[in-house]
Formats: structure tokens, C-alpha cells, sequence
């Protein structure tokens, strides 16, 4: 995948509309199970962040109707969703389209190049995002085995299954829902 | 013709295997402290991540360097020793040195590990070459991106050291290893402390679509909602002076020179090196792939194949820079 603005999807309004009722509080449980999990699979993400880690990150994907706040603690680490305008305060911010974020994790897409470009922009503590972004890049994580891996023996059992799913969603959105080494 | 080494940049273990994955001869890397001029936060390796990507890497027949390139402060010296002893333990390729005190140290403790000087040393003349060549047994320089792609030829056909030149990636003004612009707004310097610009004192405002960005006590630059973001050094900052608005010292542009890559063979040079060890493994393997490809093009005496990587340069457009100087 190139990182060229053209190429980088944005979410349908259709979308976006339904995600409005979804349940915040659900959601951070689901993703606070996730973090509990990388810390265990990815301590090195955490290791990578240095004193950075005990600072909160806001990343704010444009095109979704909520942020997500990521306090990044190795023994304690903690994701909170928030209503788009509802402010609380962060160090650190991402923003950018759901797939430019999602890209960027799953190294289809350089950062540098997504800021050059202006499909991501970056606030607060400098120093702290440019370091969550290369912690992150690092990691070579892929969101779909972090899912699967959370559901233990039952993630082993459907991935087989999933997986043309998961290719045939990818290719049809343009959005890199794997990591960029499974999919070149 | 002969085929160039591919010199590709590595700022995490990630990036190591990518460049590696990609078709990298070597590798180059530092550590995570000031001895090297890419300190950036949550970049660089450990000693036991250094160790692991030179097992990786020789096993798959590249080489790695490590890049100790930055000016020993008075006083802490022994960050700089203990940095190339234990590169010399863990068993790199070679160490890229800039400083004449780091070179005679190495020389004289470590006679058996193998020396590059790099572009920081601003090595830019037969003269000098032969002089770090002759006293610190310098087998490989760096050259400065000051140079036209004559003036190599010129300088090799003087020095029996091999040369490395850049060709991808940021460009610098023409005061490698002596800019002082990043120490005037930060007190932080790429030379002294390894970071040029550093992120601590970086701050982006989004202001009406405007993109703001200050270093220190200065904004340096205003970019509209459509135009590329730049980065937040001084030397591709927008500034007045007289009557005149726009980039005083460079413009915001990136280096590409595959073109060149026939003329810099016939010009004598070993190796070609790609800038960017503080990007994402993404940019590591596209642009290594792309090099790869253009260098095994020039070998076999084909065409370069066209770039398609000014979507990842910084104002998203590159230049061939020095190497073709048609500039003021």
C-alpha cells in the first residue's frame, strides 16, 4: 500500500451513524482486555516508551463518532473512550482516519509520510506520540491475531475460517485490517 | 557493471528485519543514547537488540553497522568508548565514527574493527580522506551531500578508501557535523546530543486548517490545509528576511537520486546509502525494495526502473540535489 491520501479510505457516514448508540463502556472493556494481553505479548511495546509511558495518549480516528485515551502503564494499562466533545485533557494526539490509523499500526503506511501528507495530525507532546509511534511500529502488531488471541483456544478454532473473510473485507474497503508482512 | 552495496537505514529491530526482508547488503543502526545523530524517542536498540539483529542479518548474509556518530562531550567520554567496545563485542560489521579523538581511540583499542567516517565527519576532499585514512585506517567514507557527481569521480580517482553516498532520503544543508541551528533554538544539537530538532521541543498547532509548527521559542512554519507538512527543522523553515518570504536556507524536499545510480558506478563509488533511520518499517521496505531493484537494474546495464516514492518524501517531492547542481 502506498500512503498517498487518495488511497487511504475514509469510513461511510452510514457508519459512522451507527456507530453513535454503541455502548462506550462495552467497548472499553473489550479494549482494556486487549491491553492487558500486549503488555503480556509485547513487552518490549511498553519497554520502547521509557518514561513516556505513563502519559495519555488521545488518539482520535476523524471519522468515528469517539476518541479513544490510552494510558499505556506496563503493570496497569488502562483504554477509556470519550463522546467526540466531551474534553478531557491528554498529553499526547493522533488524529487521523480510522484507516490511516489502523495502517500506521499495521505498517502499511510510514507516519512520517501520513504527516507530510496531512492525513494525520499530530498535537501536545511531541516527543511522547513520536515515541508510541515507533513503540508501536516496532511491535509488527496485527490487530486480528490481538482479537483472536484474547478468546484464547476459541480464537485458534475460527481463525481458519476467517481469514478469506478478513482478505475479501480488506480488499473490498482498502483498509490494512492486517499486518503489512502477512499481506505483501 | 558492477553491483553497488545497498546501505539501508534501520532505527529498531522491526526495521532491521525489513530492510533485510527487502534486499539491504547492510544495515546500518545505533543505540539507544546520544552517541549516535538519530536519538529520537523509542528509536534504537539495546545492546542485546543490537546483538540479535547481527545474528539475524548474518544469517541471511547482510551485514550490519553501527552508527557512533556523534561528538563525545567533555567529560562522559566513556558513553562513546563503552559504545564501540561493545560494538566491537557483539560483533558488528563495522563502526561509523565522526570524531578525530573517537577514530584514534578506536584505532588504537580495537585495531581489528573495521572503520567507516561518516557523513558527519564533512569529509569532502582527497586530502582529508587520505588523512583519516592513513592515521585511523579508515577503509570507507561517507561523503557529504555537497558534492556533484564529478567531484566524486575527482576523489576517487585520488584515495584508495571506498565511498558511500546518499542517495535517498532527507537532506541536510550543507553543514553536516557543523550545523548549529538546532543548538541556537533548543540547545540540543544533532552533533553533541544525536537529535536534530528534537521532539521535545517541537510543538504542532492546528489552527483553522493552518498546520503551525514551533521548535523552541520559534514558529517556523505556517502551511495551509492542502500544502505537505514539513519537518520542524530550522533549515527547511519558512522565514522573511528583507523583502523576501519563503525558505531562506532549503526547501522542504528529499533526496532521490536513482537516476544518478549508472553515473555514481562510473564515478568509483562502493556503496549507496538510504537516509531515514527514524522512519517506519513501511518506508524502510518500500524504498529498499525500490533500490533494490534500480541497483540490480544498473548492473545489468538496464534502465533504473522509475521511482514511485515521492509520496514518502518529506514535501512530497524529491530532488537530485548536489549531485546535479543547477542552483544559485
Amino acid at each position: 500500500m502506498s500512503s498517498q491520501s487518495s488511497t487511504i479510505p475514509r469510513l461511510p457516514s452510514a457508519i459512522r451513524i451507527l456507530a453513535r448508540p454503541l455502548p462506550l463502556p462495552v467497548l472499553a472493556m473489550v479494549m482494556n482486555r486487549l491491553a492487558r494481553q500486549m503488555v503480556r505479548r509485547h513487552p518490549s511495546l511498553f519497554a520502547r516508551l521509557g518514561t513516556h509511558a505513563g502519559k495519555c495518549f488521545q488518539i482520535d480516528p476523524v471519522d468515528l463518532p469517539f476518541v479513544f485515551h490510552v494510558f499505556p502503564v506496563p503493570d496497569a494499562p488502562r483504554i477509556t473512550l470519550h463522546r467526540r466533545g466531551r474534553v478531557r485533557p491528554w498529553d499526547g494526539r493522533i488524529a487521523g482516519s480510522l484507516a490511516a490509523l489502523i495502517g500506521m499500526v499495521h505498517g502499511a503506511y510510514d507516519g512520517d509520510a501520513l504527516f507530510f501528507s496531512r492525513d494525520i495530525a499530530l498535537e501536545g507532546d511531541t516527543a511522547a506520540v513520536l515515541a508510541l509511534r515507533n513503540a508501536i511500529d516496532d511491535s509488527e502488531l496485527d490487530l486480528f491475531e490481538e482479537f483472536l488471541a484474547a478468546f484464547g483456544p476459541v480464537g485458534r478454532y475460527v481463525k481458519p475460517g476467517m481469514l478469506p473473510l478478513l482478505g475479501q473485507l480488506q480488499k473490498r474497503t482498502g483498509v490494512a485490517l492486517r499486518r503489512a508482512e502477512f499481506t505483501s | 557493471m558492477t553491483m553497488l552495496e545497498l546501505v539501508c537505514p534501520a532505527g529498531t529491530p522491526a526495521s532491521l528485519r525489513a530492510a533485510v526482508g527487502a534486499g539491504a547488503d547492510t544495515v546500518y543502526c545505533g543505540f539507544a543514547d546520544e552517541t549516535n545523530a538519530r536519538n529520537f524517542p523509542g528509536l534504537n536498540f539495546s545492546r542485546e537488540e543490537m546483538a540479535a539483529g547481527i545474528e539475524y542479518a548474518h544469517e541471511r548474509g547482510a551485514k550490519v553497522l553501527v552508527a557512533i556518530n556523534t561528538f563525545p562531550q567533555a567529560g562522559n567520554e566513556v558513553l562513546w568508548h563503552r559504545a564501540v567496545a561493545d560494538a566491537h563485542t557483539i560483533g558488528v560489521d563495522a563502526v561509523i565514527l565522526a570524531d578525530i579523538g573517537l577514530l584514534a581511540h578506536t584505532a588504537k583499542h580495537h585495531a581489528s574493527l573495521r572503520r567507516h567516517l561518516s557523513v558527519q565527519a564533512a569529509a569532502a576532499n582527497p586530502d582529508v580522506i587520505n588523512f583519516y585514512a592513513e592515521e585511523f585506517g579508515v577503509k570507507r567514507v561517507v561523503l557529504p551531500r555537497v558534492l556533484s557527481v564529478p567531484e566524486i569521480a575527482a576523489i576517487n580517482r585520488e584515495i584508495d578508501t571506498e565511498t558511500e553516498v546518499f542517495v535517498f532520503g532527507g537532506l541536510c544543508v550543507m553543514e553536516e557535523g557543523r550545523c548549529s541551528l538546532s543548538s541556537y533554538a533548543t540547545g540540543q544539537s544533532p552533533n553533541m546530543n544525536g537529535v536534530c530538532s528534537p521532539a521535545s521541543h517541537v510543538v504542532y498547532e492546528q489552527s483553522g486548517g493552518e498546520l503551525v509548527s514551533k521548535l523552541g521559542e520559534f514558529t517556523i512554519d505556517k502551511v495551509g490545509q492542502d500544502a505537505p507538512a514539513p519537518y520542524p527543522t530550522l533549515c527547511k523553515g519558512c522565514f522573511s528576511a528583507g523583502a523576501r518570504t519563503g525558505h531562506v536556507f532549503e526547501d522542504a524536499i528529499s533526496l532521490d537520486a536513482a537516476t544518478l545510480i549508472p553515473q555514481m558506478a562510473k564515478a568509483g563509488v562502493t556503496a549507496l546509502k538510504i537516509e531515514g533511520r527514524q522512519r517506519s518499517r513501511a518506508y524502510v521496505a518500500a524504498v529498499v525494495r525500490s533500490f533494490r531493484q534500480a541497483v540490480e537494474a544498473c548492473a545489468a546495464g538496464q534502465p533504473i526502473p522509475p521511482s514511485a516514492l515521492a509520496n514518502l518524501s518529506e514535501g512530497q517531492d524529491n530532488t537530485v540535489g548536489a549531485y546535479r547542481k543547477t542552483w544559485r
